[in-house]
């Protein structure tokens, strides 16, 4: 792309770094023959039943606008999960059903950011969360979780770029793209530092289903986090219904409120028919959810197992779907590594540093992929480690 | 007989994949070669892995004959024995592919094959409903098999995902 100088264009968004993943998808696209385990989403098709709520929902011509908020039923119905699941209680009046969560983490930056406040960001995560901060006139202050700590981020770290104008720290656990999640003592490290520089915590939970060894503990349901806590999930990951483009937001009624009022002006409501195949996900999807898990867990312990066999440090990551190992070991960039091995292999990865600073020297390996394709991808990167 | 959480998870990746080798099944479930080697062996000492079989589509193949037909049977029960030795008559037959017993309007689900229609029928008339306690039979003839044992017969691969996202 052509740098444009545009004066259309707003200095903000001109300076704006195109998303790295972006970079590899061009370059992807144009080949055969690609496997790719750059894939950020399920392999799996929606859950029938969920589609068939969707059609229904259109048979029976509900093609309207919802609530700004959106369906009563469906917000009723997420604080019902939201409580069974994670253990927080909700009103439907501190829930949003979003456009993804994607629009949720937007959504929760322009509400709660002042033109120079500052968004500790945990890296390495997932592409959207310093781009949102700046886009609401904020400044991301990214903070580098290392593998050395099988990247769970110390609160030392956090607390130690913390200033006045610190408003918020947003994190992501189970993580995209590490997979590692953190367990309750490690959360209650982390919520004691919010709660003592009286930080906001903008929680991004949409991996919560997706946890293969220990239960996953929602940063809203520590004690007094409620109150300072923006939880954001959606249908995207655990139900497999990326292209639905549905997600939700909990937070406290005041910034619920405030929120609503930004999502209304940018986006009215989420889509209806989505809406409702989402209210049938949640009453009657749990099952499909287990079994998808039980089988992501085979595939991650297969990835992880053949990459540490290979010569390729990974730590066992605790969810989500990504194993993200060392490539350090090659001598090569991160950024070397995977266009490399595209071209030479065929075989489509992320490079680790797109997510952060501390993401270079390792790749992103989604294992959202059918075993026959995950046991051809090995081959291929075991031969080209060999050709090295 | 109980099995540990490893010992499904094989099952359960062997149900699906019976030719998985050996070595992919250990990095699956976690266990090194041997470990797994050992639950393979005992679990198919115990038959509770009956045996490794191919599911093929032989409509695939040009004149390939064979005709399936579920047949719903009615019997009259033996006193002592139950439905076990009339099950086991009809077993032993080889057009016999399963036999079922069945809850409902009817006892046993008997699913035999033949090369033809013709084949079929005369198993149906002259054997099976000749049988002692066979008391009558439906036969229905299966015309087109979309979806068997949780497969999709023609199933689309393709994937619809964007490269890398
Ligand atoms: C950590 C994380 N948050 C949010 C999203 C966006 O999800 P949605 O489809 O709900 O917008 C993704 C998608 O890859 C993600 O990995």
């Amino acid at each position: 792309m052509k740098a444009t100088k545009s004066t259309y264009i707003s200095r903000t968004v001109r300076e704006l770094k195109p998303s790295g993943i972006r970079r590899f998808f061009d370059l992807a696209a144009g080949m055969e023959g690609v496997i790719s385990l750059g894939v950020g989403e399920p392999d799996f098709v929606t859950p029938w039943h969920v589609r068939e709520a969707a059609i229904r929902s259109i048979e029976e011509g509900y093609t309207s606008y919802t609530p700004n908020a959106g369906l009563l039923e469906l917000r009723e119905e997420i604080t019902n999960y939201v409580k069974n699941r994670y253990h927080v209680e909700y009103s439907p009046s501190e829930v949003i059903v979003t456009v993804g969560a994607s629009s949720a983490i937007d959504t929760a930056m322009r509400t709660i950011i002042d033109p120079g406040d500052e968004v500790i960001v945990v890296e390495p995560c997932f592409v959207s969360y310093s781009p949102t901060v700046t886009l609401a006139g904020g400044i991301p202050v990214p903070v580098q979780a290392l593998k050395e700590n099988d990247f769970k981020i110390l609160p030392s770290q956090i607390e130690a770029a913390i200033t006045h104008k610190t408003k918020a720290m947003i994190i992501c656990f189970p993580n995209n793209p590490t997979g590692t999640l953190l367990n309750r003592t490690e959360l209650e490290a982390l919520a004691e530092i919010a709660k003592k520089y009286d930080l906001l915590v903008i929680s991004d939970e949409i991996y919560a289903e997706l946890t293969y060894d220990d239960s996953f503990t929602s940063m809203a349901s520590l004690p007094s986090m409620r109150e300072r806590t923006i939880l954001v999930n959606g249908f995207s990951k655990a139900f497999a219904m990326t292209g639905w483009r549905l997600g939700y937001v909990c937070a406290p009624e005041e910034i619920a409120s405030a929120m609503l009022k930004v999502h209304q002006y940018a986006l009215m409501c989420a889509s209806t028919n989505s809406q409702y195949a989402g209210l049938e996900a949640l009453r009657n999807g749990q099952g499909e959810v287990e079994k998808m898990v039980k089988s992501y867990r085979l595939r991650r312990n297969f990835i992880v197992n053949s990459f540490n066999e290979m010569g390729l440090t990974c730590h066992m990551p605790g969810g989500a779907f990504y194993a993200f190992p060392s490539i350090e070991s090659t001598g090569l960039s991160s950024q070397e590594f995977a266009e490399r091995l595209l071209l030479e292999q065929s075989v489509a990865v992320v490079p680790g540093d797109v997510f952060g600073e501390s993401g270079e020297g390792h790749i992103r390996c989604s294992y959202a992929t059918s075993m026959e394709e995950l046991k051809e991808a090995m081959k291929r990167i075991k031969r080209f480690i060999d050709s090295l | 007989m109980k099995l540990n959480e490893k010992e499904l998870e094989i099952l359960g990746v062997l149900e699906k994949d019976a030719r998985i080798e050996t070595a992919d099944l250990a990095k699956m479930v976690g266990l090194s070669i041997e470990e797994t080697e050992s639950i393979l062996k005992k679990l198919e000492s115990d038959q509770v892995i009956v045996k490794y079989l191919t599911m093929i589509d032989w409509t695939k193949i040009d004149e390939h004959q064979g005709v399936r037909a579920m047949i719903d049977v009615k019997v009259t029960p033996k006193q002592g024995v139950g439905f076990d030795e009339i099950a086991e008559k009809i077993y032993r037959y080889d057009e016999v592919q399963s036999v079922y017993l069945m809850s409902g309007t009817y006892d046993l689900s008997v699913i035999v094959e033949g090369n033809t229609l013709n084949e079929v029928a005369n198993f149906v008339s002259q054997k099976l409903s000749t049988l002692e306690s066979v008391v009558s039979t439906t036969t229905h003839f299966i015309l087109k098999k979309y979806k068997h044992d949780g497969i999709i017969l023609e199933q689309e691969k393709k994937d619809k995902r964007i490269v890398v996202s």
